[in-house]
């Protein structure tokens, strides 16, 4: 990001400032119209929100635009154990957790190597991994089911198959291997704006490669892994394509793969399926409510520098 | 260090890419690792040609994606960022409106929006007093128009996302750089196109890239509302039947990912090429 500290001269400001007093009614149109835009662009979630609260009853009786009868949670308890929500919720869960922990190691380690030395093959290396970030799932996909489905020995508590099909590891796999790219590329971009010198005064303190990673570099880069961890917990929750090929048993799919099952089956009518999406997007939203700084961060983190 | 990490990208992603582009010369049923026969390009011309009929929709369907990408969902979500750059009271909150869709999956950006399609029980149709008569539309079944309305509900995604990246890119540019033009006369119109836009040349890029990656990657929303089926085929859903539909092509299935690689390796390259000289730099 851009530093600017010069204030502008007192002419310029004044003269701004003019310029701005003196278009009010601009001003007015522009509020209007972005509190119109944004109440639009709020419309969809907003009508899932009051759909969920009315049981179908009600709202076949006065019709979906319509108020008042009855309001209540009913369709929440019911999607919630209907469709063994808890179930999924797990599966997504111990997916999750090891695969943003596991992505943002090894990616840190990647960009430290190709950040903090020169090597011959550092610009290959982070074009293979930024590239491959960018690839569109399908393009893998064909051959990667077939290697799932070949690789055998995987040992039990890891695969109760001994392959990578059907299994929490191979989901697991797949999203490291593709997220790798993605925060190799913003972590060694952040790592090149950490000063070299203090490598160099780390390896005269007699630290070793290994030390001054730990101790030096990952320490320094707690706001990228910060932003880095809300993205790609996101992305991964909201992932519907790899679980879908790569799993076979239904009970085992994550939530967000599970609900091409759940429609149909348990959502059978638009207030269950209103009252599902809530539930199911919940930890999203409390990501958008609560590390809504680290979302944006980590986005932009990969399109301006630093 | 390196190793274990660039052992898992390489052999989980480029080898099976790489896999892919082999497999697209052979058929191949997936059963037996011997049983695979190269064909040389006759995948190829049966795409081509019309053999296989979902193909040349869904080819014109991943190009209106990337037309309405392009040429409206994108320049709308930069409009905002450029209206919400600006000092206005409460633009925290017009941003959190336009930016709430890009934390939601596609998957339930999907159901999200079947509540508002449906022919029965949807808004539109209820608003409209159509829902539950004959003369419902059925937004999402019927062909004719469905790609259009998907387009709308990942449309309303994309902008959000759009509009966010943009407004950090705006957030860096020099504000003298606005003022003097401002000084110098130029309506906020002429100093967006003339002064902050070329400034922003590298966002641009990476906008441009975004827009046309997601357009080629676009599956989940399809795929949740009726499997890609019935108007709504896309290249990426054509991929998946193949390999796990009721008969599995797995040749023909790489010689379509194939055409989705070729694609997209132009806007990759692209970017490649710009973001690692920016680096060099």
């Amino acid at each position: 990001m851009t530093v600017t500290t010069a204030e502008p001269p007192a002419a310029l400001a004044t003269a701004v400032a003019l310029r701005h007093r003196r278009t009010p009614p601009q001003r007015v149109v522009l509020q209007g119209f972005l509190i119109l835009t944004s109440l639009v662009w709020m419309a969809p979630i907003l009508w899932a929100v009051y759909t969920s609260l009315r049981p179908y009853a009600e709202t076949a009786r006065l019709g979906y635009v319509s108020i008042g009868g009855i309001y209540n949670l009913d369709n929440f308890v019911n999607s919630w154990n209907g469709a063994e929500l808890p179930k999924y919720f797990l599966n997504t869960l111990i997916i999750v957790v090891p695969a943003v922990i596991l992505t943002l190691f090894l990616a840190s380690m990647v960009a430290f190597a190709v950040s903090r030395y020169s090597w011959r093959l550092n610009l290959l290396l982070l074009m293979v991994f930024t590239a491959g970030n960018l690839l569109p799932q399908q393009v893998v996909i064909t051959p990667l089911y077939r290697i799932y489905l070949l690789v055998l020995g995987i040992p039990e508590p890891l695969s109760d198959n001994g392959r990578l099909y059907d299994q929490y590891l191979g989901i697991m796999i797949i999203h490291i291997a593709f997220q790798l790219g993605f925060c190799t590329f913003v972590l060694s971009n952040y790592m090149k704006t950490i000063p070299r010198e203090l490598n160099e005064a780390a390896v005269v303190d007699g630290a070793g490669v290994f030390r001054t990673y730990r101790e030096i570099i990952l320490p320094l880069c707690r706001p990228p892994l910060a932003a880095l961890a809300t993205l790609q917990f996101t992305w991964i929750y909201n992932d519907f394509f790899w679980a879908l090929i790569l799993m076979r048993t239904g009970d085992k799919l994550p939530i967000t793969s599970a609900l091409n099952n759940l429609k149909g089956q348990f959502f059978v009518d638009n207030n269950l399926i209103a009252a599902g999406s809530i539930l199911v997007a919940l930890p999203t939203l409390i990501v958008f409510f609560v590390l809504q700084k680290q979302f944006i961060r980590g986005l932009t983190l990969g399109s301006t520098k630093g | 260090m390196v190793g274990i990490p660039t052992f898992i990208h390489v052999f989980f992603i480029w080898l099976p890419t790489i896999a892919s582009g082999v497999l697209s010369f052979t058929s191949w049923n997936g059963i037996g690792l011997d049983k695979i026969r190269f064909i040389g390009l006759k995948n190829y011309t049966d795409l081509f040609t019309g053999v296989y009929p979902p193909f040349w929709p869904a080819i014109q369907h991943n190009l209106i994606w990337l037309a309405v990408f392009t040429f409206v969902a994108t320049p709308i979500g930069i409009f905002f960022a450029v209206l919400l750059d600006k000092e206005i009271r409460g633009t925290r909150i017009y941003q959190s409106a336009l930016y709430l869709p890009v934390v939601l999956s596609l998957a339930i950006v999907g159901f999200i929006w079947q509540l508002i399609y449906s022919p029965d029980q949807g808004l539109i149709n209820s608003l409209l007093g159509t829902a539950k008569t004959p003369d419902a539309t059925d937004w999402l079944g019927d062909r004719s128009i469905n790609l259009w309305m998907i387009l709308i509900a990942a449309g309303w995604r994309h902008v959000g996302y759009i509009m966010v990246l943009y407004l950090a890119g705006l957030k860096s540019v020099d504000p003298n750089l606005k003022e003097a033009a401002a000084i110098d006369g130029a309506t906020e119109t002429q100093t967006f196109f003339r002064v902050v836009f070329p400034v922003l040349r590298p966002i641009n890029l990476v906008v441009i890239v975004i827009t046309v990656i997601e357009s080629l990657r676009a599956f989940d929303l399809v795929f949740i509302t009726n499997r890609g089926l019935n108007g709504l085929e896309l290249l990426s859903v054509l991929v998946t039947n193949n390999i796990i539909g009721e008969a599995s092509r797995i040749g023909f299935g790489s010689a379509i990912a194939m055409i989705l690689l070729v694609v997209s390796v132009g806007p990759i390259i692209y970017y490649l090429t710009r973001s690692l000289r920016a680096e060099q730099a």
